[in-house]
């Protein structure tokens, strides 16, 4: 029996912070690593030390093995918990850290090579007896087999995953797939199984000591995904649910596959099933999952405090603990469903879920748990992976569950960063889905994607957002700053605020009044109070309390831009961007335009319209105070537009001609 | 300090009864605000919104602070002539990138903007308050000159504009000119005495003569653009500082100008302010529409200073004028209130002395009017109250301490001076829907006219007939009484507008804060004269 003093989580985010949340009970020490990206994230900032790791890119960082030892070393840890992703199944860094005499937080790497390779897992557990789906040879397959799944043997997160439906098709599929699989994984192994069109994703978590007990804590389901990428996940199944006999089998098959490879610590056998509740092994994941928390949330274990205990030689006991109740993950992504799921970047300006009971943590029997990476005014950044956070509701059934969840989700004050959250609330009030019809093919079958904020919200909260920057201003006024906001002895024209809300732009007309509000086109609403945060208006009778986050800048091509208000009300969660009063001159400038830098005289032109440019190609000669200035393309790409011709008198900052750049189309 | 007690019933019928009455009033007034608000009409301002022009008050509304309130001024100039009211030009005090400024827009809607003599006084009058309380002035010009057929009212006077303008920069207050059209002939010199002028790409026209007059003058051939276009001003005579691209760009320039004028109120800072502790709707009610029947201006003080802290000085003394020190959105002032309607020796001397004792300590005065002036009779006259009255109206004169006065209800005879009336330079001067102010009053006026014509009559041995002693009693009653209304009043220039009485706390606020952009300073001897005098 060790004893762990310290450990270093070779993770980043959510599960550094829920490995350290598990270690804080236990009175471990705990060691972070951060990369220069995220050098201010929670992770990085709670540890009780931190090391830096040079650079952002993951490949310079938390993939480098080397450094993560050296960290471990430096910072006196005897125990590295790798977290998902990154080295997490990586056998030979979990050699190199038993090597380094270091306790690995996880199977040992014989285990870890073993499931690694999808090929030879589904070799040991058909032997085991496990139900495996039969491989096909791409030489052989024909029309009946398809369509059927392109899959890298080293994979893992949707990365290398193909599905083919037509045999023309497949060649390009395997090169792909092959490819991606190198680039992500290093190896460019790949093979096909058929693919089950309206599979359902069931995995049971299984938890093995060193001592030779293997137990199954019954399982998740897993099968709301976009892109083979889990985004909502429940236990217990509600397929496995309604079919006798299917959680013992599976659990069965699951103790089956651990004990075939002696398998110790927390990890995840993964099954796709069918309607009718048979079931194949996909792979099993030797390592902590995302969605370990809803396992958590239902049998009331704490997997980390588990793979923590069992690290240091614990018994489990001899029977898993009852289920009780429901518990439904969602993993809030950085990312726009309505542009295929592009990942966005930027400042994640305010970051509030209402009612979470706990964090890191199994909630109370009616609870919300909130796993967050990130907060109010962290930068997400292109580097990593784009989920933010999961939240996780136990709840005694399942539309409970759903319903809190979505209530929660709904509610959540997110701005500055597009994410999925209004896809979630929609899946988690879909009747199919609360029906327990999920199957993977679920997002791509449902009508899901449509923004929560009816165009009537986007109203109402523009106008409470043009009524807390009227209060903000006159609160900042110099002068007359006490006076009634928007004061007029004869009334003409009404105050105007504009803000854009995704492609459309809301105006809101208004004058406050001894009488109170009048805005064109509200003429149901009645203003309470008006705050700089907080707006209050009774809308059609019934009270409505708008809360205001007024952040500095906005994301994206607009750095510097107007700022942007987050408006959150019961109604629902906008963002907007105001709409400056004056447009600055330059401001509407199309990006590859060349401007005057000094008044002029056109003196030569080298190019017409639609001419194709290299960068530093002159185009034209301008003549001012007896000095001829050049004027060259600025990078390669076409002539777009020649505003002026030869003899022109040019003046300072006017547009003289625009290059699109190559590969760009106007 | 001393909170004002106010025993207002609002639910007496008499309250109601002066409720309504006034709110008939305003809806008078706003009825001829709406007339200064349509301009030259659906037709002119449609025809200016299709050249994509923004309209004066737009233009104002662009220029202004988001939210900041702005007072306009005389909205009901030519009120009562021929003339448009308003007077085709809109003037007013509003905030300009924190800075209070008077602002004066042509309103080309009407006769191209031309200059009225009622435009002119108007005009004349703004200058003269950005003058005294050190405003900067910002003029929205587009005007097509002189309203020719009445050039004899504005040529010669009208001279006064230019040198207004050089004298407020001679002085340090800065001028702007932002030109969004015509600016010809003597308009030109808008723009030439600014300090600071921005025209618009083929928007702006400043020339002395037009391609007509060159050609009459010296037979040159040219065009407008070349005459006087923005981008020539900018590029070649140098007239313009700053070529906008349209109007809203323009006014983005002329608000970075305000900016950078790094400005600074000379005045002393208010202190923290808090609202009266009676609503301000009330005051509707306080005022009866007969003005025969008194009300006490220390309910109207309850429900427009700070905190309704009012401290009385002398208060046994000439109780028939409530004087006193009170806050008003954080700004010192001195009240003088009429009570009781009669001026008496007593009030004359506490009034004189009151003034005294607020140049002593820097303090602006506040003057509500509701009086029918200084007392008549042998009494009065035997006990001194032409030399008491005098002794006020010296005071009220020669005080240096800015004034705001406030017609509630009557204001006449010389009480309206020794109150400090228009010609007594208060810095602010408004009327409530209430007010009138003449001579004396329409009955009073009528029944000395009866006398005097009986009394010729009688001397000529003529016979006095009664009928026609009552009719021409009835015309002359029906005439005053006209001219005595606010509104009429201020259509001849005569306040600085009407405004509802709900407002008055707001205006007066405002005005404050515009009047400490100047120094505020007493009339005081510092050692080189007398002591005040105790009255």
């Amino acid at each position: 029996m060790t004893m762990l003093g310290k450990v270093l989580v070779a993770n980043r985010g959510e599960i550094a912070r829920r490995v350290f949340a598990s270690c804080a009970k236990l009175g471990i020490g705990t060691v972070a690593v951060y990369s220069d990206a995220d050098a201010e994230a929670p992770h990085a900032t709670e540890a009780d030390v931190a090391v830096r790791l040079p650079g952002s890119a993951a490949a310079q960082t938390y993939l480098r093995a080397d450094l993560l030892l050296a960290a471990a070393h430096a910072s006196g840890a005897d125990a590295i918990h790798p977290g998902y992703g990154f080295l997490s199944e990586n056998a030979e860094f979990a050699a190199a850290v038993a090597d380094a005499g270091l306790c690995w937080i996880g199977p040992d790497a014989k285990a870890i090579a073993a499931m690694g390779s999808k090929v030879e897992a589904k070799r040991i557990m058909a032997e085991a007896g496990v139900p495996v789906l039969t491989e096909l040879d791409p030489e052989q397959v024909t029309e009946a087999d398809l369509p059927l799944l392109v899959k890298a043997s080293a994979g893992g997160g949707g990365r290398g995953m193909r599905v083919v439906r037509d045999r023309a098709g497949l060649a390009e599929a395997l090169a792909l797939a092959r490819t991606e699989a190198e680039s992500a994984f290093g190896d460019g192994t790949v093979f096909c199984e058929p693919y089950l069109e309206n599979g359902r994703h069931i995995e049971v978590q299984v938890l093995a000591d060193g001592h030779g007990t293997v137990l199954a804590l019954g399982e998740r389901e897993c099968s709301i995904q976009r892109r083979h990428q889990k985004v909502l996940e429940e236990a217990p199944s509600p397929l496995v649910e309604r079919t006798d006999g299917m959680r013992e089998r599976l659990c069965t098959a699951a103790r089956a596959a651990a004990e075939a490879i002696g398998y110790l610590g927390a990890g995840t056998v993964e099954f796709l099933a069918d309607d009718q509740g048979r079931f194949y092994f996909l792979e099993m994941n030797t390592r902590l999952q995302v969605e370990h928390p809803v396992t958590e949330c239902v049998t009331g274990l704490d997997l980390v405090d588990w793979q923590l205990r069992i690290a240091e030689g614990a018994r489990l006991g001899p029977e898993p603990p009852p289920i009780r109740g429901h518990a439904i993950e969602v993993r809030l992504y950085a990312e726009d469903p309505a542009a295929d799921y592009a990942p966005q970047s930027g400042t994640l300006h305010a970051f509030t879920i209402p009612g979470v009971d706990s964090e890191f943590a199994v909630p109370p029997n009616q609870g919300l748990r909130l796993d967050a990476g990130v907060r109010a005014g962290s930068v997400v950044g292109v580097h990593y992976d784009p989920m933010l956070a999961k939240l996780i509701c136990r709840a005694p059934n399942r539309t409970e569950a759903a319903r809190r969840l979505a209530n929660a989700c709904e509610r959540a004050s997110i701005h500055g960063l597009r994410t999925n959250r209004d896809q979630l609330v929609q899946v988690l009030r879909d009747p199919d889905f609360l029906a327990g019809n999920t199957d993977t093919a679920f997002l791509g079958t449902h009508e899901v994607n449509a923004p929560l904020a009816t165009p009537e919200t986007v109203r109402y909260a523009a106008l409470a957002a043009a009524l807390a920057e009227a209060a903000a201003q006159r609160s900042d006024d110099p002068v007359l700053g006490a006076l009634p906001s928007g004061w007029r002895n004869v009334p003409s024209v009404p105050q105007h605020r504009a803000y854009r809300h995704g492609g459309t732009e809301v105006e809101v007309a208004y004058r406050l009044t001894r009488s109170g509000l009048h805005a064109e086109g509200y003429e149901q609403v009645r203003l309470c109070t008006a705050g700089e945060h907080e707006v209050v208006l009774e809308i059609s009778g019934l009270r409505t309390v708008f809360r205001i986050g007024h952040f500095a800048e906005q994301n994206g091509p607009e750095q510097n831009g107007p700022g942007l208000l987050g408006v959150d009300s019961a109604l629902g969660s906008v963002s907007l961007v105001p709409v400056p009063r004056f447009t600055e001159p330059g401001a509407d400038l199309l990006p590859g335009s060349l401007l005057a830098e000094t008044p002029g005289t056109v003196v030569r032109l080298a190019v017409s319209t639609s001419d194709k440019v290299k960068a530093g190609d002159p185009l034209l000669w301008l003549e001012a105070m007896k000095m001829q200035h050049q004027i060259r393309a600025p990078h390669d790409g076409t002539v777009a537009e020649l505003r002026v011709t030869e003899g022109d008198q040019v003046d300072m900052g006017m547009t003289l001609a625009v290059v699109v750049p190559e590969g760009e189309s106007e | 300090m001393t909170v004002l007690k106010s025993g207002v019933d609002t639910e007496s019928a008499e309250f109601l009864a002066n409720a309504e009455a006034m709110r008939n009033k305003l809806a008078e007034l706003d009825a001829e605000h709406a007339k200064a608000l349509a301009g030259g009409g659906e037709k002119y301002l449609e025809r200016h919104r299709k050249r994509g022009k923004l309209l004066a008050r737009e233009r104002i509304e662009l220029l202004l602070d988001r939210e900041a309130p702005f007072l306009e001024l005389s909205p009901l100039a030519a009120w009562g002539t021929d003339y448009t009211v308003g007077a085709s030009v809109v003037t007013g005090i509003g905030v300009v990138s924190g800075v209070e400024c008077l602002i004066v827009a042509n309103d080309p809607t009407v006769k191209g903007g031309a200059s009225n003599p009622h435009s002119l006084r108007k005009s004349l009058r703004a200058a003269e308050i950005a003058k005294c309380n050190r405003l900067p002035l910002i003029n929205l010009v587009e005007s097509g000159g002189a309203d020719l057929p009445t050039q004899k009212d504005i040529f010669i006077p009208g001279g006064a504009t230019f040198r207004n303008l050089t004298q407020l920069s001679a002085e340090g207050i800065p001028t702007i000119s932002l030109v969004f059209g015509n600016s010809t002939a003597g308009g030109a010199y808008l723009p030439g005495m600014s300090d600071h002028v921005v025209m618009i790409a083929e928007r702006s026209k400043v020339f002395l003569g037009g391609p007509p007059l060159v050609k009459m003058a010296t037979g040159e051939e040219s065009d407008d653009e070349s005459l006087g276009g923005a981008e020539m001003h900018a590029r070649t005579s140098g007239l313009a500082d700053y070529l906008a691209t349209d109007e809203s760009d323009a006014i983005r320039i002329g608000r970075d100008i305000v900016s950078r004028l790094n400005w600074h109120k000379r005045g002393p800072e208010p202190v923290a302010s808090v609202p009266p502790r009676f609503a301000e709707e009330e005051l509707l009610g306080i005022v009866p529409p007969d003005l025969k029947m008194p009300f006490d201006p220390r309910d109207v003080l309850a429900r427009l200073v700070d905190g309704s802290e009012f401290d009385e000085f002398k208060p046994l003394y000439g109780t028939s004028l409530v004087t006193g020190w009170a806050r008003l959105h954080g700004y010192p002032v001195g009240v003088l209130a009429n009570s009781r309607g009669v001026l008496f020796s007593e009030e004359s001397q506490k009034a004189t002395q009151f003034i005294q004792l607020a140049n002593q300590s820097d303090t602006p005065l506040l003057f509500l009017h509701n009086t029918t002036g200084y007392m008549v009779g042998k009494e009065y006259e035997q006990g001194g109250i032409i030399k008491h009255g005098a002794m006020m109206i010296n005071a009220v004169s020669n005080s240096k301490v800015p004034h705001l006065s406030v017609l509630m209800g009557s204001s006449y005879g010389a009480g309206h001076y020794g109150m400090c009336g228009r010609a007594y330079d208060p810095r602010f001067l408004f009327a409530w829907p209430s007010a009138k102010s003449a001579v004396m009053g329409p009955a009073q006026l009528a029944g000395v006219l009866s006398i005097v014509a009986r009394a010729a009559a009688q001397a000529r041995g003529a016979e006095y007939r009664e009928e026609d002693d009552a009719a021409m009693r009835a015309a002359v009653e029906a005439q005053i009484e006209a001219e005595s209304l606010p509104i009429f009043l201020s259509g001849m220039l005569y306040d600085d507008g009407v405004i509802d009485p709900r407002d008055t706390r707001t205006v007066l606020g405002l005005c404050l804060s515009a009047i400490h952009n100047a120094p505020v300073a007493g009339a005081r001897f510092d050692g080189a004269g007398f002591g005040v005098f105790r009255m």
